[in-house]
């Protein structure tokens, strides 16, 4: 018998001049044990979707038409008091961040034993055992004393496993999974998508996977649903979609997929929806001043770089205690190279970049740029010189540009910091810079809020190129952007590499993106270089455990299309 | 924790000596107590007398040595106008000042939380849209013309609450309380709501915007998403994490409450000690203003304390933190 069955659902905002339609018409349905992934870029209304089928619409939103049926009874329309009666009874929801999802002032335990207990009306010692039997199921270990811990007691994974737990409460038959696995590690988000198959398979539940990542939606689910711009493009088996999709959008968003497996020379520009930008690198080559190339062709090197920081501070020297975050880590970077960090969450790569940068002061260790030892560079003079050089693009292309100025201002800052250019000049650099990322010189006159994501962190790369650097340092440029941005931005960093001749440093955790990218690689764990290789060399043939766990846990996409891509293929 | 309180506690020692000796450097800028203290016949002899008699001809700091060391010891001299050892006067008064200080704390404390959260889950009700036009006005009025207005509606033209004192009181020991007879509860209705107004509002508005950020989180609604009732998701979810943030405030205000009851007392011609320390400011009264300054000092700092206290029983990230740290 079909769970959940959803048609012609219409869910409307409306707002002082018109009627946001945040999903329109849209049909989809879940059998008992089947994983239904939900998938497209932020905005096209995914998540939409389980808000609605869970009554738990924002206002102003509401249902406009469609309707929504659980085992053929049709549940939208219910007033509120109905639909509560089927949350977390019959409809169970996971949500994105475990971070935040967990009420920090109670204890795991007291937040599953109200839950069950409101459920199922179990005694205060039976609800507790059966609280400690839902974590032991979901995969905590010694569930009897961590059921007693406060969520910040629980590592990012754990508590994604809490939340299941508490989502498992009342046996529910539906689970609706929104981005269950976006905030966490590779290896965390594998365990955590197993349990999920785990349960959907041993307790028929059905699951509702909403999600942006390709990957997870190859790896896990049973069908797909793709939408963009609130109405279901395409729909149908997993295998049947991400090997040969119909919809022109869907293998738009399948092209711009990073393959593990295939190297790409370029990404092919998404042709759905007029997305298309127009990007003049070459141009911007003529103008640049090309630096000399360093004397010995490594740019950077990196020797036993060290870094601590201080996590408990006290009179006595010896009672403070040191976190060491990076141990020792050594590396070099040749001329025009791209030179990718990978690892997870805690492993120090960031620090890395940010010593480099010299935004954090050194333990220990040295950093040469050219011949010259950065680490012994004290006056101010010396510094500017050096950071002038290298430029730094963010992971966070919304807290990484100041609200308060103005685009040309923010591109045109680092320029008159280090007094390259005076007066008109340096407008026409801001403006040759905006016209080369495809933003247009107009766009100087606005601020940070009027662009989206993707167009912010072409304003981050123009302020970047602003100093005409040597060195550029990209910390997870492309890690909060959508897919087809991505594509976009790589594109961009790809071009730059060859045209202007920039060297980088390229962080990220997400290897089929580091494979595009990157010239050699460095892997690194707890605050240590596990390996440095060629790309390919790591990928084909990886020396050490932990790059060979790192590969095996990341998603294969060996059934996605290729179409689109042939040209492009290494 | 431990250490955590000791360290505190030496701060705040600290903060009172600093306190008293900003005090003291002022005292010198309120005027002569000797003017007041000698009827018009005085000589330069007498007045050069009475100055070596009561240190006054030493300079600031050792007037303010001479103090701690005789407050070290409970005894904080004798007032300039009424003889009497200053410990003994406040001792007086302090109960009274304290009784009013608490009643309208415990008002604005339940009110404006109760408010707070009406006004906060019933977003846009027409009674919760009237209650914070409403809070505006205590917000935006000085606490002198709300005590004249009240005591005009209340007291002269419906005659049903008195307008200054303390009604009849009932003494336990060196405690005297008015809670305890009827005319002391009907005094002390009016002063305690011209003092918790502006407390009252200002809780009451800064628990409804931190209710309406903690709804806002994702913890609340996957709490919904489970079913769980609209009660337990607002009351034992939402209004505890409300709470963290709406302590540190609250404390400086119950401090706050205490320092103002001076204004308070003044209109309601209450028998406390801020009406005592207007008094005594006008007659230079030396020995009563530094130790009312020192006592609404130690008040201060003791709030502060129990609330740094309090973080530490309400939010459990903070207790392991330190258990770490161990």
């Amino acid at each position: 018998m079909t769970l959940l069955t959803i048609e012609d659902l219409s869910v409307h905002f409306p707002t002082r001049h018109k009627v946001f339609v945040a999903v329109n018409d849209a049909d989809l349905t879940v059998e008992p044990g089947e994983i239904h992934g939900l998938v497209g870029e932020s905005g096209a209304g995914k998540s939409t979707i389980g808000a609605a089928v869970m009554g738990l619409l924002e206002r102003p939103g509401h249902i406009a038409g469609g309707t929504v049926s659980f085992k053929g009874e049709k549940i939208s329309g219910r007033d509120a008091e109905g639909m509560r009666s089927l949350r977390g009874a019959k409809i169970s929801m996971i949500f994105q961040d475990p971070l935040t999802s967990l009420n920090p002032l109670l204890t795991v335990g007291q937040q599953l034993v109200e839950t069950i207990q409101f459920h199922l009306k179990l005694t205060d010692k039976d609800s507790r055992q059966r609280a400690i039997e839902l974590l032991d199921r979901v995969g905590i270990p010694h569930p009897d004393d961590r059921i007693d811990m406060y969520p910040h007691q629980f590592s990012g994974g754990m508590r994604q496993r809490v939340v299941i737990a508490l989502a498992l409460c009342s046996e529910p038959d539906v689970i609706i999974a929104d981005e269950p696995t976006t905030a966490l590690d590779v290896s965390i988000q594998a365990q955590i998508l197993d349990l999920i198959k785990e349960l959907a398979r041993e307790r028929q539940t059905g699951v509702i996977l909403i999600t942006h990542d390709m990957g997870v939606i190859a790896d896990t689910t049973d069908k797909v649903t793709v939408m963009y711009q609130g109405e279901v493009v395409e729909s149908g088996t997993t295998d049947q979609v991400m090997g040969d999709p119909q919809h022109e959008y869907t293998k738009s968003l399948i092209a711009a997929v990073p393959r593990p497996t295939l190297k790409v020379h370029r990404f092919p520009q998404l042709s759905y929806g007029g997305r298309q930008i127009e990007f003049h690198i070459d141009d911007l080559a003529r103008n640049w001043h090309k630096p000399e190339p360093s004397k010995s062709g490594t740019l950077l090197k990196v020797d036993k770089l060290s870094k601590t920081f201080l996590t408990k501070g006290h009179i006595i020297p010896s009672r403070r205690k040191f976190f060491t975050a990076v141990n020792e880590v050594s590396f070099d970077i040749k001329d025009g190279e791209v030179f990718g960090i990978v690892g997870e969450s805690g492993s120090g790569k960031s620090t890395v970049a940010r010593m480099i940068a010299t935004l954090y002061e050194t333990n220990g260790g040295k950093i040469t740029f050219d011949e010259t030892d950065v680490t012994a560079l004290h006056s101010h003079k010396d510094l500017e010189g050096y950071r002038r050089q290298i430029q730094m693009i963010f992971q966070d292309p919304y807290s990484s540009l100041n609200p308060r100025m103005r685009v040309d201002e923010i591109i045109a800052e680092p320029v008159k910091h280090h007094k390259l250019l005076e007066g008109a000049a340096i407008q026409h650099r801001v403006d040759e810079l905006l016209e080369r990322v495809g933003l247009g010189s107009d766009a100087g006159r606005k601020y940070p809020h009027e662009f989206s994501g993707g167009q912010r962190q072409r304003i981050s790369i123009a302020r970047a190129l602003a100093t005409q650097p040597r060195f550029l340092i990209c910390d997870e440029p492309t890690s909060a952007l959508d897919v087809s941005i991505q594509a976009q931005i790589l594109n961009i960093l790809k071009d730059l590499q060859e045209h202007l001749g920039l060297t980088m440093l390229f962080i990220s955790h997400d290897l089929p993106v580091v494979r595009q990218m990157c010239d050699r690689v460095g892997v690194m764990r707890q605050g240590q270089m596990v390996e440095v290789a060629d790309t390919e060399e790591l990928f084909a043939n990886p020396q050490t455990d932990y790059t060979r766990e790192l590969l095996s846990l990341m998603p294969k996409l060996e059934g996605l299309s290729t179409e689109g891509l042939k040209d492009e293929i290494v | 924790m431990l250490t955590f309180v000791i360290r505190r506690v030496f701060q705040s020692a600290l903060v009172l000596l600093i306190v008293g000796l900003v005090a003291f450097s002022m005292f010198r800028f309120v005027g002569d107590p000797i003017d007041n203290m000698l009827g018009q016949e005085r000589t330069d002899a007498d007045i050069a007398r009475l100055r070596t008699e009561l240190g006054l001809d030493q300079p600031f700091p050792v007037q303010y040595m001479k103090f701690l060391s005789g407050a070290a010891e409970g005894n904080f001299g004798v007032s300039y106008r009424q003889g009497r050892p200053v410990g003994d006067i406040l001792l007086e008064r302090a109960p009274a000042t304290l009784e009013l200080a608490a009643v309208s704390g415990f008002l604005a404390i339940s009110i404006g939380i109760g408010l707070g959260v009406f006004t906060a889950i019933r977003k846009d009700g027409f009674l919760a849209n009237f209650i914070m036009s409403a809070s505006l006005i205590g917000v935006s009025l000085p606490t002198f013309l709300i005590g004249i207005l009240l005591i005009y509606l209340f007291a002269v033209v419906l005659g049903w609450l008195p307008s200054f004192g303390r009604g009849d009181v009932v003494h336990f020991g060196w405690w005297s309380t008015g809670l305890l007879t009827s005319s002391g509860l009907k005094a002390l209705i009016l002063p305690s709501i011209t003092l918790g107004l502006y407390q009252m509002t200002l809780i009451m508005r800064l628990v409804r915007s931190e209710m309406l950020e903690v709804l806002r989180q994702d913890y609340i609604r996957f709490a919904r998403a489970r079913g769980l009732k609209e009660k337990s998701v607002n009351f034992h979810h939402a209004l505890k994490n409300t709470l963290v943030p709406v302590i540190t405030v609250t404390g400086l205000q119950l401090g706050s409450i205490i320092a103002f009851a001076i204004i308070t007392e003044t209109v309601f011609q209450w028998p406390g000690v801020g009406l005592l320390f207007i008094n005594a400011i006008q007659f230079v009264d030396i020995p009563v203003m530094a130790a009312y300054l020192m006592l609404i000092s130690v008040m201060f700092v003791g709030i502060n304390l129990i609330v740094d206290l309090l973080y530490f029983a309400i939010d459990p990230r903070l207790r392991t933190e330190q258990k770490g740290a161990k």
